[in-house]
C-alpha cells in the first residue's frame, strides 16, 4: 500500500522461550527497518565450559536450556566421545535415541499445543484453553507426562538429565521399567487421532518462501539423534567440517549470534527435517502428514507447527520400536567393561590433547557442540551452534518478504502475524541466549 | 480472594518455569488456587497487579537491576525460583574468569555492544522472602510450597544435608565406592530426595549449602580421598561459587 506508515514494536514477544523484540518501521509504504532483537542476557556458556574437567561439560551444557536439556547433553557427550575416540555401545546409542525421541515429543507438545495453538483460537494462553478445549489440553499434558516419564526413568530426570555420561549411563534402566514405558507409549498412541483432528482444523496463514533447509540426515533412520549434515541447497557434509559451511556473526541487535550457511540464511528444525528426510518417517507419521495436508517440500514457515505434530507421531512409533528392540536384545549391565565417565570421575591423567565435534538434532533443529581438550583433561575452548541462532537470519528474511504482502491490513493484524511467524519457529532464546518482543516503531 | 501471582524470568534456562508448566494435571489444580496474572513464557496476558512474584534467573546485566526493583515494588512477597535466582547457579561460573576476556571469547570484536555485569543472585539486589532451591526446582517441593505461600504460611524447605536423604534411600555412599571423588552431599541442602547419587552421580550442590555446613569435616573427607584443591574449588564453583562471599 502506497504511502502508508506503520511502526510496530513488540517488546518481549510472549509464549516463546526467552526475551526478544520485533521491530518494524515502514515509512511511505517502504520498509525502513525490520529486525528481531534478541535482548536476553548473554549467558557465556562457551566461556563457562573452559577450564572445566571434560566430563563436567555434559551437566553444565545441559543448563543452556530447560526445554532441550537432553539434546545439549547429547551434543556435549558426542563431542567428548568424538574427541576421545570413544564409540559407545549399541545399547547406549539406542537408549539415547529413546531419550531424543522423548525430548522431541515433549518440546513439540509444549510448542504446538501450549504456545502456538492459542493464536489460532484467539486466546492469550493455554490456560483458558483448559475450559474451551479441555480434551486438547489434557492430550498435551498426557504426551508431556509420557516424555517426562521416559526421561526420568532412563536419564534420572528430564530437566536436567543426570545419568548421561561419556561411554554410557551411570544408571541403567531395567527391563521391567522398559516394559512399563512401552505400555505408556502404546497408550499414548490413542491420543493421535484427536490431535490430528484438532490440528487439521486450524487455518494457517498463506505465505511461502523457499529457503535452504538444513538438518542431519542418516542412511538408517529419520535423523533425530545422529547423522551427517545436509543442506537442501548445497549438499551433504561431515560434522567436523561445519566451520567451513556455517559462519556465525555477531549483529548489534542480538545477544544471540546469527549463523549463515553458504546459501546465506537457512532454516533448521522440524520442517527442515521433514523436507529433507520425509521418506524415512514411520508409516503413521507419513499418514499424519497426509491428514494435515503437508506435501514436501513445504515452504510455508507457519507450518513448522504442523511438522512438529507429524514428528510427535513419528516419535511415538519410533520409541515403541526402539523399546521393543531393546527388550528383545535384553538390557546388559555394561558398566564394568565400559565404565561411564561422569563429572566426578578422575580419569584426567590419561587424556592427551584432543578436539571433537558433536552434532545432534534438538527439537528446534541442528545443534553443534565443539570442544578442545588439553593434556590435563581440562576443556580449553568450546563452541556451541544453537538452532535458534541458525534460524534468526531466516526469520528476518521471512519477515522482510511477509511485511510488504500484508501491509494493507490493520496494524494489530500485522503485529499478530509477525508474532505468529516468530512463534512458529519455536525460538529458544535461552539457548541462543534467549529471544522475543514485537516493536512497531511509532 | 485468590492471591495474584506473577512469574518472571531473568538470566536462566527457564527450566524452573517449565517445571511449573510440567506439573501436568496438577498444574490445573494449582491454577485454580491462585490467579496467574503474568507468565510471559506461557501467556500473552501481562498484568502488573500481583501479590506474589516468583522470580527465576540471575541478575546479569544493568537493566536487570531496575526491572527487579520494579517487581519488588509491585509485589508483597518475592520468591526466588531455582538455583540461578537463589545462588546465581551456573551463571556465576563466569564470575571467576576475566570478564573482558569472557565477552571477547563469545562475541569477539563486537563484545562492547553487550553490557553485562557479574552474575548475582536476586537477593543481592532486592529483599527476598522465600527461596525454592535447586537446578532445576523439585516438582513435589514446588507443589507443596506454592499453596503454602499463597495462604501466607512459611513454606518448609529442609535444612539437613543431602546425605540424610541418600541414606534413607539405602544408597551405598559414593565415598565408599570410589576414591578421588567429590560428592557435595555432606554440605548441600536436602529436599531433592538425593536424586543424583541415586542414579550413580555425585551431588553437585545445586540446592545450595545447609545453613550451618561443616566445611572443615567435609574438607577432611576430600583430603582423605585425594581430591586436589583445584578440583575442590572447581566443584564448589559449579553452583556455590558465591556462597562463601555472601
Amino acid at each position: 500500500m502506497n504511502g502508508k506508515d506503520v511502526e510496530i514494536n513488540v517488546h518481549h514477544v510472549t509464549r516463546v522461550e526467552g526475551h526478544g523484540n520485533i521491530v518494524v518501521d515502514v515509512k511511505n509504504g517502504e520498509l525502513k527497518e525490520l529486525k528481531l532483537e534478541i535482548v536476553e542476557s548473554p549467558r557465556f556458556f562457551e566461556a563457562m565450559l573452559s577450564g572445566r574437567r571434560f566430563p563436567e561439560a555434559i551437566h553444565i551444557a545441559s543448563r543452556i536450556c530447560g526445554i532441550c536439556a537432553v539434546s545439549h547433553s547429547h551434543a556435549s557427550v558426542r563431542a567428548l566421545e568424538d574427541a576421545l575416540g570413544i564409540k559407545p555401545s549399541q545399547q547406549t546409542e539406542t537408549l539415547r535415541r529413546i531419550l531424543a525421541a522423548a525430548e522431541h515429543l515433549d518440546s513439540h507438545a509444549l510448542h504446538a499445543f501450549m504456545l502456538a495453538a492459542p493464536d489460532f483460537l484467539n486466546l492469550p494462553s493455554v490456560i483458558p484453553m483448559a475450559s474451551t478445549n479441555p480434551d486438547i489440553v489434557k492430550t498435551a499434558i498426557r504426551l508431556k507426562k509420557l516424555a517426562h516419564d521416559v526421561c526420568d526413568t532412563i536419564a534420572g530426570r528430564h530437566t536436567h538429565p543426570i545419568s548421561i555420561a561419556v561411554n554410557g549411563f551411570t544408571n541403567l534402566v531395567t527391563e521391567e521399567q522398559l516394559k512399563s514405558l512401552l505400555k505408556k507409549v502404546k497408550d499414548a498412541m490413542n491420543d493421535v487421532p484427536r490431535m490430528l483432528d484438532f490440528f487439521s482444523s486450524l487455518k494457517f496463514p498463506d505465505f511461502e518462501r523457499k529457503t535452504d533447509y538444513t538438518s542431519l540426515t542418516s542412511r538408517n533412520e529419520y535423523a533425530l539423534y545422529e547423522g551427517i549434515i545436509r543442506s537442501s541447497e548445497t549438499g551433504e557434509y561431515k560434522h567436523r567440517d561445519y566451520r567451513m559451511k556455517i559462519s556465525e556473526r555477531v549483529v548489534d541487535h542480538s545477544t544471540a549470534k546469527h549463523a549463515l550457511g553458504p546459501h546465506r540464511p537457512y532454516m533448521v528444525g522440524a520442517l527442515a527435517r521433514l523436507n529433507n528426510n520425509f521418506h524415512q518417517l514411520t508409516p503413521g507419521a507419513r499418514e499424519a502428514a497426509e491428514r494435515l495436508g503437508l506435501r514436501v517440500p513445504v515452504h510455508n514457515p507457519f507450518k513448522i507447527t504442523l511438522a512438529q505434530v507429524v514428528e510427535i507421531v513419528h516419535c511415538l512409533e519410533w520409541m515403541s520400536t526402539l523399546i521393543e528392540d531393546l527388550l528383545a536384545a535384553g538390557i546388559k549391565d555394561e558398566r564394568a567393561e565400559r565404565p561411564p565417565i561422569a563429572g566426578w570421575s578422575a580419569t584426567l591423567e590419561k587424556v592427551s590433547r584432543c578436539w571433537g565435534v558433536g552434532v545432534t538434532e534438538a527439537p528446534r533443529g541442528l545443534l553443534i557442540h565443539e570442544y578442545r581438550i588439553g593434556n590435563n583433561g581440562l576443556i580449553e575452548s568450546a563452541n556451541c551452534v544453537i538452532p535458534t541462532a541458525q534460524n534468526l537470519a531466516n526469520i528476518e528474511a521471512d519477515m522482510r518478504e511477509l511485511v510488504p504482502q500484508i501491509l494493507d491490513r490493520p496494524k494489530e493484524e500485522i503485529r499478530l502475524m509477525l508474532e505468529m511467524l516468530v512463534r512458529a519457529y519455536d525460538p529458544c532464546i535461552s539457548c541462543s541466549t534467549h529471544l522475543l518482543e514485537v516493536k512497531f516503531v511509532e | 480472594m485468590k492471591p495474584k501471582v506473577g512469574f518472571f524470568d531473568f538470566t536462566s534456562c527457564e527450566g524452573c518455569q517449565l517445571t511449573v508448566l510440567s506439573t501436568g494435571e496438577r498444574l490445573l489444580d494449582l491454577v485454580s488456587s491462585v490467579d496467574i496474572v503474568n507468565f510471559r513464557e506461557a501467556s500473552s496476558q501481562i498484568g502488573h497487579d500481583y501479590d506474589i512474584a516468583f522470580i527465576e534467573g540471575s541478575v546479569a546485566k544493568p537493566a536487570d537491576i531496575d526491572r527487579l526493583k520494579e517487581i519488588r515494588k509491585n509485589a508483597k512477597v518475592c520468591v526466588a525460583l531455582g538455583a540461578c535466582a537463589h545462588t546465581a547457579g551456573v551463571n556465576a561460573i563466569r564470575n571467576f574468569h576475566n570478564q573482558a576476556e569472557v565477552k571477547k571469547r563469545v562475541y569477539g570484536e563486537k563484545a562492547w555492544v553487550f553490557d553485562t555485569i557479574l552474575a548475582q543472585p536476586i537477593d543481592a539486589v532486592i529483599k527476598v522472602e522465600y527461596f525454592i532451591p535447586g537446578c532445576p526446582i523439585d516438582k513435589e517441593e514446588l507443589l507443596r510450597v506454592i499453596p503454602a505461600i499463597a495462604s501466607g504460611v512459611r513454606p518448609y524447605i529442609p535444612d539437613h544435608p543431602v546425605c540424610v536423604e541418600c541414606k534413607m534411600r539405602g544408597n551405598v555412599c559414593l565415598y565408599h565406592r570410589q576414591n578421588k571423588i567429590i560428592c557435595m552431599g555432606p554440605i548441600t541442602r536436602a529436599g531433592c530426595g538425593a536424586i543424583c547419587p541415586s542414579v550413580g552421580n555425585a551431588c553437585e550442590g545445586c540446592r545450595g549449602l545447609v545453613s550451618d555446613p561443616n566445611i572443615k569435616a567435609f574438607e577432611e573427607v576430600l583430603e582423605e580421598h585425594g581430591v586436589s584443591p583445584e578440583d575442590r574449588m572447581r566443584f564448589y564453583r559449579m553452583f556455590n561459587g558465591l556462597m562463601g562471599v555472601r
